[in-house]
């Protein structure tokens, strides 16, 4: 290991990707409810109102709407607020700030008045946690022009990801696996140069079947990409990182390769993300389809009772058993 | 079932006074809590914290602000009639609360308005034809508000009172706030009505401003209707009196004083510049017009109320007054007359000569940085309708 690099997890990624947006643009505000002292419930802001102090990391009053509101005010005196929706299930109270004010100020301005706000969501389930603690919000944010929406999947993108959603001109929703925050660390080199943000990526070779993720999915199919090398099928993984807009332009070229698709997430299947990406891969790679691109989601339901989450989470069974059944046409 | 928003007077041993004494059945004169500096027939009254001097040349300068005011507004409803605007949102009878309001501020205050707020526009010197074009449907706004210290009208109801309290934030990190300097210090302004008070929003405003003691002024204008719904529907008491339960003060003016308006704003926004936190002013008024050019009052209240309150205008008591003490000539009222109607003349030939937006501006300012996916879609649009041309 370099000087420059040490291991990381999750959380102490966006933690210090905060942290380095912060120290590089004194504009950059962080806002929620338990950012301060506490350092957030998930601990993301951890120190960063003891060294930037209570001007620039505010604890809010509880209510979201007014986070999401306020941020609005500030972001048009010229700050960069970076707001912390504490749990997925909590951010329909700030969902008319979101999508009438935060989404359509730059548009209703002309582009006299740009919204350069994050709004970062910890989402997905698998934490054993009572109701609206566990929900993938996703597609409800990325249905709305003039809003930008991200998920990072591992420490080493939610160190680069957080600055650059910062950086972002544009209002960015930013979603984070809360399930993988304290799991395993990875190495982060912090001279490496990143990928631009609204990108997707390969993250696993293959030929066989495409497998298409996001957020904390991107581990599900990685996983399942393994299981099925022992079986000597060979799954290309593509983490999709950007999901409004979307970056097909690496999904296009893998699809036309193995000619199969699945795609996997932990929102609703009806009219999710997967719904997108299969329509356009169908529009686009239809004479290289040889079969039709499957989607593996969480169910149509509520999200249940956490004793029974693991079977309504998409894993590493189902997206096998869905890409047997894109392999038997 | 009776209907808690009419039925009053019921005991309420044990828990405070009885609502009907606090909020009678009738508030039409304000109740003994409104600050009043002029009175409908325009004479001059004083009042124990509020009273200040003007000069002829203020009162002057309100008079001319209220006639012009009311000028926009009854031709941009004259523009509605005539197919030119799409909606026109009127705000007939409440002159002085939005000149009192917009005079009230210096240059470096900032406003978050509604889309009502004509008067206060007119005051941050925004060509009124400026106004126009989101009712008529070209745009959704057409000036800068950095430039005017102006927001953009806001149509989702009471939204912008957290933007307000957001950008009061703002200016308390830029240390702009408490420094005792007036060309410095700097406050906001967030407008909102009587309906907007039941929003969340507005509440969450509240606590916000009041948590961070934010330089915020929340001027209520009561107009007494949102709609069709009375001012019972919204509140069981004197809007201003809700201030005390969020931790800053409240206070009722008569928002048909411009005098009042301005007096009693002016020490708001001092407080709030100053450093001294949010205050709630409530302008007591009436939407003598319709909520906008769709509606129809007729339907849901009396031609009685709307008369008692003719009596009440807030130019005429100006008039009254200026006129009884000679402050006023011929000469000024033509001269008044001739700038209204040039006024309108510019508002008519300016509002006809609108052009219509492109099809493909549709398309701009999505975003400051357009994603690929939607280049594609607008170039893919500009190809389809270059078929319709090559048609041709």
């Amino acid at each position: 290991m370099s000087a420059s690099t040490q291991k990381i997890t999750l959380a102490k990624g966006l933690n210090m990707g905060l942290r380095k947006a912060m120290e590089d643009d004194p504009k950059v505000l962080v806002m929620g409810e338990d950012v301060g002292k506490l350092g957030g419930v998930f601990r993301i802001t951890d120190g960063l109102q003891k060294d930037f102090g209570e001007d620039r990391v505010i604890d809010s009053p509880l209510a979201e709407s007014g986070i999401v509101g306020t941020a609005v005010g500030l972001a048009l005196r010229g700050y960069r607020p970076v707001v912390e929706i504490q749990f997925d299930g909590f951010v329909y109270p700030a969902y008319d700030q979101i999508v009438c004010q935060v989404a359509k100020m730059h548009y209703r301005s002309k582009g006299r008045s740009p919204m350069p706000m994050v709004i970062r969501i910890p989402f997905g389930g698998g934490i054993g946690a009572v109701e609206h603690h566990s929900e993938s919000p996703e597609a409800q944010f990325a249905h709305t022009p003039g809003l930008k929406v991200v998920a990072c999947s591992n420490p080493v993108d939610g160190y680069w990801m957080m600055q650059q959603a910062i950086a972002s001109d544009d209002p960015v929703i930013f979603l984070e696996p809360k399930r993988q925050y304290h799991a395993e660390k990875a190495e982060l080199d912090e001279s490496a140069t990143p990928e631009p943000l609204f990108t997707s990526r390969v993250v696993r070779r293959g030929e066989d079947v495409t497998v298409l993720a996001y957020g904390p999915t991107v581990k599900t199919a990685m996983s399942a990409a393994e299981a099925a090398a022992t079986e000597g099928r060979s799954l290309e993984v593509i983490d999709l990182r950007t999901l409004s807009p979307l970056d097909m332009g690496p999904v296009y070229e893998s699809v036309r390769r193995t000619g199969r698709a699945v795609i996997t997430h932990e929102a609703h299947v009806n009219l999710g993300i997967g719904s997108e990406v299969a329509a356009r891969i169908t529009e686009e790679c239809f004479y290289s389809l040889e079969s039709p691109v499957l989607r593996v989601g969480g169910f149509d339901t509520p999200y249940p009772a956490s004793r029974i989450e693991e079977d309504f989470l998409p894993d590493l069974d189902r997206v096998l058993d869905a890409v047997d059944r894109t392999l038997a046409y | 079932m009776p209907d808690p928003a009419t039925e009053r007077g019921q005991n309420r041993d044990g828990f405070g006074p009885d609502l009907a004494e606090v909020f009678g059945p009738s508030q039409n004169d304000g109740g003994p809590e409104l600050v009043q500096l002029l009175t409908p027939e325009g004479e001059r009254v004083h009042h124990p914290e509020f009273d200040m001097d003007f000069s002829a040349e203020q009162l002057r300068g309100f008079y001319r602000d209220m006639v012009l005011t009311r000028r926009i507004d009854t031709e941009a409803t004259a523009l509605q009639r005539h197919g030119e605007l799409g909606i026109w949102a009127q705000l007939l009878g409440q002159e002085a609360a939005q000149i009192g309001a917009g005079r009230a501020l210096r240059p470096q205050d900032y406003v978050f308005p509604t889309y009502r707020e004509h008067g206060v526009a007119y005051c941050k010197g925004i060509d009124p034809l400026s106004l126009l074009g989101l009712f008529r449907g070209v745009d959704h706004g057409n000036w800068d508000p950095a430039e005017f210290n102006f927001g953009l009208y806001t149509i989702v109801i009471g939204a912008q009172t957290l933007h307000a309290t957001g950008y009061a934030m703002g200016m308390q990190r830029d240390g702009v706030v408490g420094t005792g300097d007036p060309e410095r210090d700097a406050a906001v302004v967030a407008h909102f009505g009587d309906g907007a008070s039941s929003q969340g929003d507005v509440n969450e405003a509240f606590i916000f401003a009041a948590s961070y003691n934010a330089p915020v002024v929340f001027f209520c204008q009561n107009n007494q209707w949102a709609i069709s719904e009375p001012i019972e529907r919204q509140t069981r008491i004197p809007l201003y009196q809700r201030a005390l339960g969020f931790g800053f003060p409240g206070v009722r003016v008569d928002g048909n004083d411009v005098m009042a308006t301005y007096a009693v704003t002016q020490a708001a926004l001092q407080r709030a510049r100053d450093g001294q936190g949010p205050t709630f002013v409530e302008a007591y008024t009436y939407r003598m017009g319709a909520h906008t050019t769709t509606d129809d009052p007729t339907r849901y209240r009396l031609s009685d109320d709307v008369e008692s309150w003719k009596l009440k205008d807030p130019i005429a008591r100006v008039e009254a007054y200026l006129r009884r003490n000679g402050l006023i000539d011929t000469e000024f009222v033509d001269d008044l007359k001739k700038e209204a109607d040039d006024l309108g003349a510019h508002l008519r030939e300016g509002c006809k000569s609108m052009p219509d937006p492109k099809a493909m501006q549709m398309f701009d300012h999505v975003y400051a940085d357009m994603p690929e996916e939607l280049v594609a879609q607008r170039d893919g649009f500009a190809a389809y309708l270059e078929t319709f041309e090559e048609a041709r």
